[in-house]
């Protein structure tokens, strides 16, 4: 490559807002019912059916707003996007175009200890379309079903400014604004249901270029995975192009998850003319101050005060508050273990390690964990206690991940009690010492390893049961 | 006299007194319909086995609600649960709603019957009703002449001594302007008085629901059924409903009525000039002030009005794609060919036309000189009725340029027919109510009066339009004997 380069790179959010019923109708919002079940004439976009808004979208948007640092204006009101797609009932969404909800704002991120502050463009309220269902592959399908269960479901898109440079910012942008909506309770953001989806608009530019370079935007990134293996592939591919003397064209590319490639979708030719217009079926809003000083009032402890927290009431380093505090439902973890386990950093490299280990390995939640915060301070005060060693205790703490059992009861069903008892340990360390001596005898010629050996074969004598401690102290003292 | 030939007010009394059955209203209604139906074409579909069932209960029960017993009819626009909605067009040719419009479940459960669905110009597109998808309707005055639109048949059958009364929409002057060449009265509300829910939308911010009545007190009966706040329509609102029979009183002395200059210029035929003037004269002899006033932005009201009509139209009208319901092609073999070929089928031409005016007008590039600049023109509009509502009343003007013209006269070019609503589009764009309530006949056709009031003081209009029927004895106008 002649030049460095350097990636811009922009985020649409989707994030559905967390409601019992939709935007614009009394359908539920319920993820996962038989297709076509939540419907009614006005989500389903019959003649001369009227939206009616629903004040809790308004309510989570506004909270959305101000924990995003957003100004929330006093006047906004809703536009019709127009476009034709069979899964878009009224053939048009109602969306909000040059007068949004929340306008601006920011939000922190970390990487490396180094804090960035990423703008917030704007975020606005809209509602979801349905879904379409095809019969086999999308390219050879005979006919496709609608399933309008969705159609009418409240989103709030977030856009962001263009200020992310790398793949991993955008996946740390796109994980902090995943923990403040937990933490402010707006969203389920679950992004395999697709709860919280997003779009990435990306371009590159020779460093110290100031104008930037023409953008792709990358649609159907389900994952955070995805989100940045398909940035970094986007990237490598424009600054190919660009070196083999290629023009970047403006286009919709879509993110194939099984070539682990971005492809297009339709060039900016192709793209749509959504002939935005007010929708006159809704009245403008008029938001109060005072409505929004009520929200700001009543505010859920965000993520980043809640890092601060950490870091400053148990001493915990920034990276470990970061990561305690992606979702709401981790720092509560956390926050009940230390009440009966107070030594922070233990409770922390525990649940970094361990379980967050065993969390992605099974693609589990920490709100889907079979045990509580009790049971890992219990297990951490068993080790405290000499009751278990630390080794003893990884295992036991799979048993607890796999069975959800308390960890008492998984060392008297397995007898997992360590042997600290020294009487015990050196009739075996005496046995073992009599069936080595070609291993004792190198060790005493200053054989280091030999010492491990001898220790193996004392665990294993023990089933692993003996405290790894006392054993050391006891066979030096006896070689 | 028969039955049908009496007024609302005039049924309602001799059912008070027992003296006239809701299946003996019924039943004269229907041989009505029977007799003249099919010269004058005002229905799209009848429901007659419904209506005379209901009737029979009207009577066994003995239903109290305030209509109870008498019949209606509604334009085709309105959704009916369980009977076929058509909107005049091809495209919703076999659509029955699960679902009942405000309006007409307001007043099913005041007891009224509907006896069917009245034709229209295909989507409320059109002056004259010559653009539905199924027939055009007869002018009960002349059966060779249109009855206006879009809300013809509603107009007609009025006339015709189909139904005592019907609902229909206005979004340019489509109540107004067929309730002048039919010689009835018509009631276009201001914009937000009665819930537009269950009624399939034209142009959202123009449409609004109203009355077609043989006088003023029936159309105030009718009134007091139909508006008021529906939580359902976010744009109706919430102002207190008067009881629009305690305007039905003929003092008008002293009331201040505005003349507007623009509205008696070049193409407003001069007999109807002339009867205008004349029936302005008899408001000034009964005691009212009448000066001229000057509505300066009033002709660029035609040009905006097809801007916003056509470009709100061309997105609510585009949930039909024959995705869900209504007309689909089945044998396009993909998805784009399928909405294309279904709206190409579905929808007549002029919808086509508007359809395509309007995606013009809002298309990229095109939206700040087009739809921008006509929501600019709408603000100067309003603007002018304003200062001229700070001295006055109410405006008072004719309806229509002419009186109802010749079947198939107008059909070829549609900016001559988009002329007719000249007078009453700028109503809609102020979102004002307006009226039009006979003042006499030109070569024996109708002449329409248009009353303008104030935003929510249909009252004023009501008052005025019952001094003139008082001070001019011109009250339920009847076609001549013979013509149907």
């Amino acid at each position: 490559m002649g030049k460095d380069y350097e990636v811009v790179i922009g985020l649409e959010v989707h994030a559905e807002l967390k409601t019992a019923s939709k935007i614009f109708c009394g359908c539920s919002t319920a993820f996962g019912a038989e297709p076509n079940t939540q419907v009614c004439p006005v989500c389903s976009g019959f003649p001369g059916m009227l939206p009616v808004l629903n004040e809790k979208v308004v309510e989570l948007a506004i909270i959305t707003g101000l924990a995003l640092n957003s100004e929330i204006p006093d006047y906004c009101k809703f536009d019709r996007k127009n476009y034709f797609y069979p899964d878009l009932p009224k053939a048009y969404q109602i969306s909000q175009f040059d007068l949004p909800i929340c306008k601006g704002g920011y939000l922190d991120i970390e990487i490396d200890g180094e804090k960035k502050r990423i703008g917030i463009t704007r975020a606005h309220m809209e509602e979801d379309a349905g879904k379409l269902v095809h019969q086999g592959n999308i390219t050879n399908t005979t006919f496709s079903l609608v399933d309008l269960n969705r159609s009418g479901v409240p989103l709030l898109e977030i856009v962001s400014e263009p200020e992310m440079r790398s793949a991993r910012e955008a996946r740390v942008y796109m994980e902090k604004l995943r923990a403040i909506l937990l933490f402010a309770g707006v969203s389920d953001c679950k992004m395999q249901e697709g709860s919280l989806r997003c779009d990435a608009n990306v371009s590159v530019r020779p460093v110290g270029e100031s104008k930037l370079g023409t953008r792709a935007e990358i649609k159907n990134l389900n994952s955070f995975r995805s989100l940045e293996r398909a940035i970094e592939y986007e990237a490598r591919r424009q600054i190919e192009a660009i070196e083999d003397g290629e023009e970047i064209i403006q286009e919709t590319r879509t993110w194939d998850e099984d070539k682990q490639a971005t492809r297009s979708m339709r060039s900016k030719e192709e793209a749509h003319d959504y002939r935005y217009f007010p929708e006159p079926d809704l009245p403008p809003l008029q938001i109060s101050r005072e409505w929004v000083e009520k929200l700001a009032a009543a505010m859920p402890e965000l993520p980043d005060k809640a890092s601060q927290r950490l870091q400053e009431s148990f001493g915990l380093p920034s990276y470990d508050a970061e990561i305690l505090t992606l979702s709401p439902e981790s720092l509560a973890f956390f926050d009940q273990c230390i009440e009966l386990y107070p030594q922070a950093k233990t409770v922390s490299n525990w649940m970094m390690g361990e379980l967050s280990r065993l969390l992605n390995q099974n693609n589990m939640e920490i709100g889907d964990c079979r045990f509580g915060p009790a049971e890992l301070a219990r297990l951490l005060s068993l080790i405290d206690d000499g009751t278990i060693s630390g080794k003893m205790a990884k295992t036991i703490f799979e048993e607890m991940f796999n069975s959800g059992e308390a960890p008492d009861h998984i060392i008297k069903e397995q007898g997992m009690t360590q042997i600290s008892d020294q009487d015990t340990l050196l009739k075996v360390i005496d046995e073992v010492i009599a069936a080595n001596p070609v291993v004792v005898e190198d060790f005493r010629n200053g054989k280091d390893k030999a010492l491990g050996f001898l220790v193996g074969q004392i665990m294993k004598a023990t089933k692993g049961q003996a405290n790894p401690g006392v054993v050391n102290s006891l066979l030096k003292e006896r070689l | 006299m028969e039955l049908f030939e009496l007024t609302l007010h005039e049924l309602l009394a001799l059912h008070r007194n027992n003296q006239a059955s809701a299946q003996e209203i019924t039943d004269s209604v229907f041989a009505r319909i029977h007799q003249v139906e099919d010269k004058v074409k005002a229905f799209i579909s009848l429901d007659e086995e419904n209506a005379r069932l209901k009737a029979k209960a009207a009577d066994v029960e003995q239903w109290s609600g305030k209509i109870a017993g008498i019949p209606f009819g509604l334009k085709d626009i309105f959704c009916t649960r369980g009977l076929r909605t058509t909107c005049a067009s091809k495209m919703l040719e076999n659509f029955i709603p699960t679902y009942d419009s405000t309006a007409g479940a307001r007043l099913n459960e005041a007891g009224g019957l509907l006896v069917g669905k009245l034709n229209m110009d295909e989507f409320a597109m059109g002056s004259s009703t010559e653009q539905s998808a199924f027939h055009a309707t007869h002018n009960p005055w002349d059966l060779m002449r249109v009855p206006g639109g879009s809300s013809g048949g509603s107009a007609a059958a009025v006339a015709a001594g189909e139904v005592p009364f019907a609902l229909g929409t206005d979004t340019g002057g489509s109540i107004r302007q067929p309730a002048a060449f039919c010689g009835v009265v018509g009631l276009r509300p201001t914009y937000g008085r009665v819930s537009r829910w269950g009624v399939i939308a034209y142009a959202s911010s123009l449409d609004q629901v109203g009355v077609f009545a043989k006088d003023v007190e029936d159309c105030a009966l009718v009134m007091n059924l139909i508006a008021g706040r529906d939580p359902r329509d976010s744009t109706s609102l919430e102002i207190e409903v008067p009881d629009y029979t305690a305007y039905l009183n003929a003092d008008i002395k002293g009331m201040r009525i505005a003349c507007p200059r623009e509205y008696f210029g070049q193409g407003v035929d001069a007999g109807i000039q002339d009867a205008v003037k004349k029936a302005l004269a008899k408001y000034e002899e009964a005691g009212a002030i009448v000066e001229d006033v000057s509505l300066p932005h009033s002709e660029y009201a035609l040009p905006a009005y097809y801007l916003v009509a056509t470009a709100e139209a061309s997105a609510n009208l585009a949930r039909f794609d024959g995705v869900r319901y209504g007309l689909r092609d089945t044998q396009a073999d993909n998805v784009v060919d399928m909405f294309s070929n279904s709206r190409s089928q579905g929808f007549g031409a002029e919808v086509q036309r508007r359809i395509m005016l309007g995606t013009y007008a809002l298309s990229s590039g095109y939206y700040d000189a087009y739809y921008l600049k006509a929501l600019k023109v709408r603000r100067l509009i309003y603007e002018d009725f304003q200062k001229v509502f700070q001295d006055y009343d109410l405006v008072i003007a004719p309806t229509t340029p002419t009186t109802a013209f010749k079947i198939g006269e107008q059909t070829g070019d549609p900016l001559t027919l988009y002329m007719n609503d000249i007078l009453t589009v700028p109503i809609n764009m102020a979102g004002l109510p307006g009226m039009s309530i006979p003042c006499g006949l030109l070569n024996g056709l109708p002449v329409g009066l248009q009353l303008i009031g104030k935003p929510f003081d249909e009252g004023t209009l009501i008052k005025a339009a019952y001094a003139y029927e008082e001070i001019s004895g011109i009250r339920h106008l009847k076609p001549q004997q013979g013509v149907i």
